[in-house]
């Protein structure tokens, strides 16, 4: 289905969201849209989608002008949107799912529907127990129901918000396989996305907005370096890598083991040394997860020494860990590191010493000013913090870690963040190597690994290799490790 | 003789647990959307005085009913317009309501009070009746029993076989995902609201026209008979066949009390009125044990075939309320 925007404008109060949009996609593309966070993209997704409506402008699909009135509408258009975290029933059956919002009788047909999502399953090569319950899926797997789910009732046109964040990358390969099975189909795709690797990897055109603006377009084969400039309107740099590895060790795990609800981690023998970077890989809920948890003192561990800096920590909690240096960033950083509600200045004063009984605002301004402008923070210090972008929110607990440091752990640093916070974030993760302290962090994201690690652990169903030298492995050997492959028996 | 009596017995607790059953479902049905009707408990004492009141001056059973259905409905309505478009806490104005309702309940019907009235005819069914042990328990029941039986089925077949029903359970889990998937969230949660109020105001005419006819203010033996359905709609899942489960366990469980405080003389009699309370936490703990993590942990150590079935059976009886309960939708 060809896919015409023609002149769109949107405002949110004085904020020009999309700026006289006019982006024509030919059917059967895979066109992907790319922009910092803020730039737009969401906006004129949603308009699409019918989330949301244009203040001025047409959409028009194979020719024919449409009035996107809601949601539903759209899909009836022909047009689905996936979003980044999946619009599904969590507690609810996966069939029951596939068939929720599907026209026809008052008594649905299971036996039939389930036949279908098998079909489906067959064409794609997934494979979900219809009688699963989706929130035992993966992110991944949620997103191929509602693939085939958006499919099953006509969706011509793909809208993905995102959709490489939070899957694996075997889960990853797939997807991109499916998107490019719909190319032959004549089904056209909008990939919204700042990953510019997975938009080379898998574009036939790209088109930037920047400030609510339609600020360029590209065929393939795409200049990175352009793209780049055009995103951020200035070049910057991806990063570079430095090893400052010095003899004293910070953290020293002797013959531990971890034991979580489905998983079991064996006789773990582990150190890292001051102003080391240690990446880990691995699928989603391959130990990752707990392997960090374990170093930062939240669960216990069930055998073995756990030393940092030398001193015998076993079994103590979170506090004590804390005490010694240690910090942990979980993924989770609105649920689990901060506080909804507290604004960024009130987030600092909990975070000094306690002083008296009383709350020093003027102090806590004080201090969020200051740290807004060292970590470059988008915000006010009155701003709440969940008003505040991924990236922002990111920056925000980093000006939140103490000095000194000894142990940074950190789950996914810069999932869902765009490539200026990515680089903004590492250089400061780095900053704090200089100083020496040891960071180790997990991702999905095999190239972040690479490029920052200095050493790379993986793990697989509980298993952990030895460590590899960051600049003697490649995502080749790595990715085969993740899936599965050359672990002995 | 004693067969005939333990079956007579029993079938006294279905007749006796109808209201209870009507309340349930009607809480289940509006929960499901998403609504918490906190006023239930004062709005059944009202029902059933009104009911009562109604059926007293016309002589119509029928108009009774519709009285308590209608009265239900009503304040169903102002809970569902102050929590969805005034987006108001149910909480606080279900409570509020249910202390309104109740002393409503006491101070309109003063002069009615003791007063004998109309009362629903037992109606043993044809054939039904006759079978052996089925028929005595179940079928030498009055009408407003046997729609209560029906309305637990039919309740059940809404929520969980039909395509509407299906869409409610998503309205109750994540609105925006069902508006996405086309529904009318808000008018949808207004209808199942008001719907619900209706069924669980049958409960009071059931109890003032059929249970115990009558009126007798705060002696009715009524109040607290919506607390009660709140916590066995959470016991049930927010399913009516475990609701109604529930119902007659608790109904069976107070008819134990009473049956054998004669042959247990060294229990004081209190006990044996009180018990059904705990019993019923008792069982909800049981029914919920699969979330906690201990067991999950002991799960996690078994081999994969029994691990896999297990957990599955764990899961379906575990009871989760439906996500947005309580939670104004705003689309954006």
């Amino acid at each position: 289905m060809k896919v015409e925007l023609r002149g769109i404008h949107k405002y949110f109060g004085v904020n020009h969201a999309n700026d006289d949009i006019t982006l024509t996609i030919p059917s059967g593309t895979i066109q992907g849209i790319l922009g910092e966070n803020g730039a737009g993209k969401s906006t004129l997704m949603k308009i699409l989608s019918g989330f949301i409506h244009a203040d001025s402008g047409e959409v028009l699909l194979d020719g024919k002008s449409v009035v996107i009135e809601s949601p539903a509408v759209a899909i009836h258009d022909g047009i689905g949107m996936l979003h980044q975290d999946p619009l599904d029933f969590p507690p609810m059956r996966v069939i029951d799912n596939f068939m929720l919002g599907q026209k026809g009788g008052l008594f649905p047909n299971r036996v039939r529907a389930a036949r279908d999502l098998r079909r489906l399953q067959k064409e794609f090569d997934f494979d979900i127990d219809p009688e699963n319950y989706v929130d035992s899926l993966t992110v991944g797997e949620r997103q191929q129901l509602e693939i085939m789910r958006l499919l099953y009732l006509g969706a011509r046109v793909f809208i993905l918000d995102e959709p490489t964040t939070g899957i694996s990358a075997a889960q990853k390969d797939k997807l991109f396989e499916t998107l490019k099975k719909f190319r032959e189909q004549a089904i056209t795709v909008i990939f919204v996305s700042h990953k510019l690797e997975d938009v080379e990897k898998l574009c036939d055109q790209v088109a930037v907005l920047r400030q609510g603006k339609l600020v360029g377009a590209m065929d393939k084969p795409f200049n990175q370096k352009k793209l780049v400039e055009m995103m951020f309107g200035k070049e910057v740099p991806l990063g570079t890598k430095q090893t400052v590895c010095q003899d004293r060790t910070v953290l020293n795990l002797d013959r531990v083991s971890i034991e979580g609800m489905r998983l079991k981690i064996k006789d773990i023998d582990f150190h890292i040394c001051e102003g080391e970077v240690v990446g880990l890989a691995g699928m989603e809920g391959s130990g990752q997860d707990l392997f960090l948890r374990a170093c930062a003192g939240l669960i216990r561990t069930v055998g073995g020494v756990v030393k940092v800096n030398d001193r015998d920590l076993t079994g103590k909690s979170y506090h004590t860990y804390k005490k010694h240096g240690v910090e942990f960033l979980p993924a989770a950083r609105l649920e689990q590191a901060l506080a909804p509600g507290l604004t960024l200045a009130e987030h600092f004063i909990l975070a000094e010493k306690q002083t008296g009984v009383f709350i020093n605002h003027e102090r806590g301004r004080r201090l969020a000013e200051e740290r807004i402008k060292t970590f470059n923070i988008k915000g006010a210090p009155v701003s709440p913090v969940e008003s505040l972008s991924g990236g922002n929110q990111q920056r925000t607990l980093l000006s939140l870690l103490r000095h000194p440091l000894s142990l940074v752990l950190v789950e996914h640093p810069t999932r869902g963040l765009d490539i200026e916070s990515v680089v903004y974030i590492w250089g400061k993760l780095k900053e704090r190597c200089k100083q020496g302290a040891a960071i180790v962090f997990m991702s999905s994201d095999l190239d972040e690994i690479l490029q920052y690690s200095d050493r790379v652990l993986v793990f697989y169903n509980g298993r952990i290799s030895h460590p590899f030298d960051a600049n003697k492995t490649n995502v080749q050997q790595l990715g085969e490790l993740i899936g599965g492959k050359g672990w002995d028996e | 003789m004693e067969t005939a009596l333990i079956l007579t017995g029993l079938g006294s607790v279905f007749f006796a647990s109808a209201p209870i059953v009507f309340a349930v479902i009607g809480e289940t049905i509006a929960e499901r959307a998403g609504v918490i009707n906190l006023s239930i408990n004062g709005m059944i004492l009202l029902s059933a005085m009104g009911g009562f009141v109604v059926s007293f001056q016309t002589g119509s059973l029928f108009a009774g009913f519709l009285t308590g259905a209608l009265i239900g409905a009503l304040v169903a309505f102002i809970v569902a317009f102050s929590s969805i478009t005034l987006k108001q806490s149910q909480v606080a104005v279900g409570f509020v309501l249910a202390l309104t309702c109740r002393d409503l309940a006491y101070f309109l019907g003063n002069d009615y009070m003791g007063k004998g009235g109309p009362r629903l005819p037992a109606w043993d069914l044809p054939v039904l009746s006759d079978i052996p042990i089925v028929g005595p328990i179940f079928f030498h029941q009055d009408l407003i029993t046997y729609i209560s039986f029906l309305m637990i089925f039919l309740s059940w077949l809404w929520i969980f076989r039909t395509r509407p029903g299906l869409m409610l359970q998503g309205i109750g889990e994540r609105p925006a995902s069902a508006y996405v998937r086309g529904a009318n969230v808000n008018l949808m949660r207004y209808a199942y609201t008001v719907l619900g109020g209706a069924i669980a105001g049958l409960a009071g005419p059931a109890y003032s026209l059929s249970v115990k006819a009558g009126w007798n203010g705060t002696i009715s033996g009524l109040d607290g008979f919506g607390w009660i359905a709140l916590a066995i709609t959470i016991f049930g899942g927010w399913n009516p066949l475990r609701g109604a489960f529930g119902a007659y366990l608790f109904g069976l469980l107070q008819w134990l009390g009473l049956v054998l405080q004669p042959s247990l003389p060294n229990v004081p009699s209190q006990v044996l009125q009180v018990a059904p309370f705990p019993l019923m936490i008792l069982t909800l703990f049981l029914v919920n044990i699969g979330s906690t993590e201990w067991v999950e942990r002991t799960l996690a150590a078994m081999p994969e075939s029994s691990r896999r079935f297990l957990t599955r059976a764990l899961r379906a009886l575990r009871a989760s309320p439906p996500a947005s309960l309580g939670v104004p939708f705003e689309r954006e």
